[in-house]
């Protein structure tokens, strides 16, 4: 295989850097979810309905 | 649709984001074996000299690069449709959304210029060009997205901070006619060449496995932004939690008397 030196730094990179991102991700979620009580827990509203309350 | 996103309450997956990841990790494993494993490298014979020209193996890498160049216009393009949504309505599922929408966007796009400057040193014998527009455009679109992020993190109001982040990625996403039209608009100031998708110059088992680079990388994002808006949702949510917490404990200094936890002493 030609060119195995640039194909495993670009796929290397790319999967690599996804990997921590979605780690760093996931964690963050895990300690604010801790944080958070259950009720505000909530992960979609529907749009305006809470408009006005909050920026 | 609210409890069926909900979690159990210590982390931000879900019943449907696991399945999702199932997938897109399966989908990654699938992409890698036909990319690494399945496709041919890029080899053709010059129609006078009979030498072999073309990418070689190094066409491997497109499989990563297009999609994510891809994705990175979807996310920036839903981000700028939120930031739209927040400005009009106001509501804080707009500027997450947004700001979930960048932060996996700037990702994509930083990654988009690291591949496409890997795979440009042994197919166009350079790691950067400075006069390239589609380059050029690319790095200001990923700059521009930078300059959002730090603008959100700097600004202490997060009222202020939706409403110019709005605007900044409204005028940033201004970039993206100009990244995708550059090799047509100065075809000659440019390494890039026009769309090969769009006059289906790729076939088979090469057009199988960018197709299923699409598939995946589609997957990437949507388990990326589900995530990450959700904890823009729990930070939101953190923040006024904490904020009401501590009114109600004054609150309640107050109404026991002890004025000095009440105006903060001592604490």
């Amino acid at each position: 295989m030609t060119h195995l030196g640039y194909l495993i730094a670009g796929w290397g990179i790319a999967l690599g850097t996804f990997a921590v991102y979605a780690l760093s991700v996931v964690r963050r979620g895990r300690d604010l979810a801790r944080r958070v009580p259950a009720e505000r827990s909530r992960w979609l509203t529907a749009p305006g309905a809470d408009a006005g309350n909050r920026g | 649709m609210t409890e069926t996103m909900a979690t159990n309450g210590t982390t931000t997956g879900s019943r449907g984001s696991r399945v999702l990841g199932a997938a897109t990790l399966l989908g990654l494993a699938t992409l890698l074996l036909f990319a690494f494993g399945l496709t041919e490298a890029d080899i053709r014979l010059h129609p006078t000299t009979g030498e072999e020209i073309g990418q070689f193996d190094a066409v491997r890498l497109l499989y990563l690069h297009v999609p994510l160049a891809v994705f990175t216009y979807v996310a920036f393009v839903l981000c700028a449709f939120a930031s739209a949504g927040y400005l009009i309505r106001r509501t804080p599922w707009f500027d997450t959304m947004a700001h979930a929408a960048a932060e996996v966007g700037t990702v994509f796009c930083g990654l988009v210029l690291v591949t496409g400057s890997i795979w440009g040193r042994p197919v166009w014998n350079t790691w950067w060009e400075w006069g390239d527009v589609r380059l050029m455009t690319t790095l200001v679109l990923f700059l521009m997205f930078t300059g959002y992020l730090a603008l959100r993190r700097a600004t202490v109001d997060p009222r202020a901070a939706a409403r110019r982040g709005a605007v900044v990625a409204l005028v940033a996403v201004l970039d993206l006619p100009l990244v995708n039209r550059s090799v047509e608009w100065w075809e000659n100031r440019t390494l890039h060449q026009k769309s090969t998708l769009g006059e289906l110059k790729i076939q088979d088992l090469t057009l199988f496995t960018l197709m299923l680079g699409f598939l995946v990388f589609g997957l990437v994002l949507a388990w990326l932004l589900l995530h990450r808006f959700r904890v823009g949702w729990l930070e939101r949510e953190d923040a006024e939690h904490g904020i009401a917490a501590d009114i109600a404990e004054r609150r309640a200094a107050i109404d026991e008397g002890d004025v000095d936890a009440a105006v903060g002493e001592g604490t």
